[in-house]
């Protein structure tokens, strides 16, 4: 197991340090700082002190050995749009997505196991028509369209919950029902394909001939063999919300990564994008991980 | 089931596709609908681009199915007079063009390099892999925001950012199928026979990784289309006076609570366009692969026989 880990961690630091290369300069790329947190009218001293305090003045390896050296420090720098370290910025955002993600994704597995399960139990029967024909809308929806369409109607129209921001649960509730769709739609077509071929296996023929009622047998016989293929596409859509669901944080002004994460591009507050990269690059490797020990978990078989 | 003893002839690869077709009938509605977008793609803009670009300051925001406007109306108007229903067809062949060269440019990358990592040492595929990585986790917003301020914005770069994002995809489908692939008997009896590389590639790998792909690269069409519509909404994709779909959505989205209709309906048509292509995927699924075949053929003949 430790040495699993270890080749794992390796691998992944390699990636990072990759991706923190190529960010690093690429995002460079997009233009200067003082541009645009100065007023167009300041003057070329200004400016040139600007990047003075900033640090924008060398050359860029400079910049780069010196980000690198603090880097090794444990200072990611500071933040440009907001004057407070990079990494308290983006733990406090991490933090929110940390929590729309975990709420979104238990309401989603409970859910898509469930429905899917039912769905295969009895493949082309009537509830089987209707989950699959809304799970494939609810995969092939637009999420922001969604969102916009669910502000008309439930904050605008019926006025029951508010448009955008957070303060109380009735902020949640818009968020977490949009980021729902999507995943919910895929996972429960995964748990459907994956249930049919578990419930015609020999094992499950066995346990009816036994006697064994229905919901056992989907439940415990079938279902832990299933999951398998359903916990790799739960981590996929787990990750790509851990990334920050940037389109619908920005519609609902939701404090998360990912709107974080286009505002400080757009604003090229680089030291924040390339902190919120590294954080949620370990929250997603520890996320692989966990997901790795859940399919030893399941499957004996599987050694690592 | 009375010509038990007679087998008949194969049929042609095309009346049997389109056989396998009639059988489910979602795929067949799929398959029209696309059909459809796809003439509007071609047509559209040449047909229309005069009426949805004319403004009609008298119709701003006209709602939707006032018939006395005319069929181009029909869908009501944007803010600035111009026909909704006009505005979507144009708006098609950016669309499907941008998801289109996305689709084709990072299938083929991908499946290159796919091919590539599997085949050659462990090393090669090692590099490739990592790289895979790298681009997976590299922010596409950021790329999407430096092509823009680099190269400007415009639909062949908008296809450059989609394709260079979506190409681990293909490359890590294509490579776990290789690796299993190339250890088969009749990769080695070709290696046995002297075949090259790019040969044994190209030639005996290829065709059979080819059907998984092509089911992926349907599925993946659809996805690209919204992550263009998601960056168009963001205002990093497309800009104006193009138009896509995605964009339609965000323009109306500050009329929202008075004019629902501007941004609904292009989202209406993103939605029925990419469940189209999930049932295309669906069915090709089963229809391109041998060993599942017989399920479409299968109630094909049981109709038959029970009209």
């Amino acid at each position: 197991m430790i040495p699993f880990i270890r080749k794992r961690a390796f691998a992944s630091l390699v990636s990072l340090i990759l991706l923190i290369v190529a960010v690093f300069f690429l995002s460079r790329l997009t233009g200067d700082p003082a541009a645009l947190y100065l007023p167009s009218e300041a003057s070329e001293e200004m400016r040139q002190q600007f990047r003075e305090v900033h640090g924008l003045n060398d050359p860029i390896m400079v910049q780069f050995g010196r980000y690198v050296w603090d880097l090794l420090h444990l200072d990611m720098g500071e933040s440009i749009r907001k004057a407070r370290p990079a990494f308290d910025v983006v733990a406090e955002a991490f933090w929110w997505t940390l929590q729309l993600a975990l709420i979104t994704m238990t309401l989603v597995t409970g859910a898509a196991i469930v429905i899917g399960s039912l769905a295969a139990f009895r493949a082309g029967g009537f509830f089987d028509r209707v989950a699959s024909v809304t799970s494939l809308i609810g995969a092939s929806a637009p999420d922001f369209w969604v969102a916009i369409v669910a502000i008309v109607v439930f904050a605008v129209g019926l006025g029951w919950l508010p448009t955008s921001g957070t303060g109380s649960v009735w902020h949640w509730i818009l968020p977490i029902a949009v980021l729902f769709i999507r995943p919910f739609g895929l996972i429960v077509q995964v748990v459907r394909g994956s249930m049919i071929t578990a419930l015609s296996s020999a094992y499950v023929k066995t346990a009816r001939a036994k006697g064994v009622k229905a919901r056992p047998i989907i439940f415990v016989h079938a279902l832990r063999n299933a999951m398998l293929p359903v916990i790799t596409v739960i981590g996929d859509q787990a990750a790509a919300l851990l990334n920050g669901a940037v389109v619908i944080e920005t519609i609902f002004g939701f404090p998360g990564v990912g709107k974080l994460m286009i505002d400080s591009i757009l604003q090229r507050d680089f030291n924040v994008v390339l902190a919120a990269i590294m954080i949620t690059a370990v929250a997603i490797f520890l996320m692989n991980l966990l997901i790795d020990l859940a399919y030893s978990a399941l499957d004996p078989r599987i050694r690592h | 089931m009375s010509h038990i003893d007679t087998i008949p002839d194969e049929p042609k690869p095309l009346v049997r596709f389109a056989r396998m077709l009639w059988a489910d009938k979602f795929a067949l509605a799929a398959v029209l609908f696309l059909l459809t977008v796809l003439v509007l793609a071609v047509a559209g803009p040449h047909w229309l681009d005069g009426a949805a670009q004319k403004q009609n300051l008298r119709g701003r925001n006209a709602p939707p199915f006032e018939w006395e406007r005319g069929w181009l109306w029909v869908l009501g108007a944007d803010a600035l007079g111009r026909p909704l229903l006009a505005r979507i067809i144009v708006a098609t062949q950016n669309t499907m063009m941008i998801a289109a060269g996305a689709v084709v440019c990072s299938a083929a990358i991908g499946t290159v390099l796919g091919l590539i990592a599997g085949y050659a040492g462990k090393r090669t595929g090692e590099v490739i892999l990592r790289l895979a990585d790298v681009i997976m986790s590299f922010p596409s917003l950021l790329l999407a925001v430096v092509v823009l301020y680099i190269l400007g914005p415009s639909v062949g770069n908008l296809i450059v950012v989609l394709s260079i994002t979506r190409i681990p995809v293909y490359l890590r489908t294509t490579r776990a199928e290789v690796l299993e692939v190339r250890e088969r008997m009749f990769v080695q009896a070709a290696k046995v026979m002297g075949a090259s590389g790019p040969r044994i590639i190209f030639r005996h790998i290829l065709p059979v990784v080819l059907p998984t792909l092509t089911t992926i690269a349907t599925l993946d069409f659809a996805f690209v289309m919204l992550a263009e519509s998601s960056l168009s909404f963001l205002g990093i994709g497309i800009q104006p006076p193009d138009i896509t779909w995605g964009l339609m959505i965000a323009q109306g989205k500050q009329y929202l609570t008075t004019a629902w209709w501007l941004s609904f309906w292009p989202g209406l048509a993103i939605i029925l366009t990419t469940l189209s292509l999930n049932l295309l995927s669906n069915w090709m699924r089963i229809a391109l692969d041998p060993v599942q075949r017989w399920r479409l053929e299968m109630r094909q003949t049981r109709k038959g026989e029970t009209a």
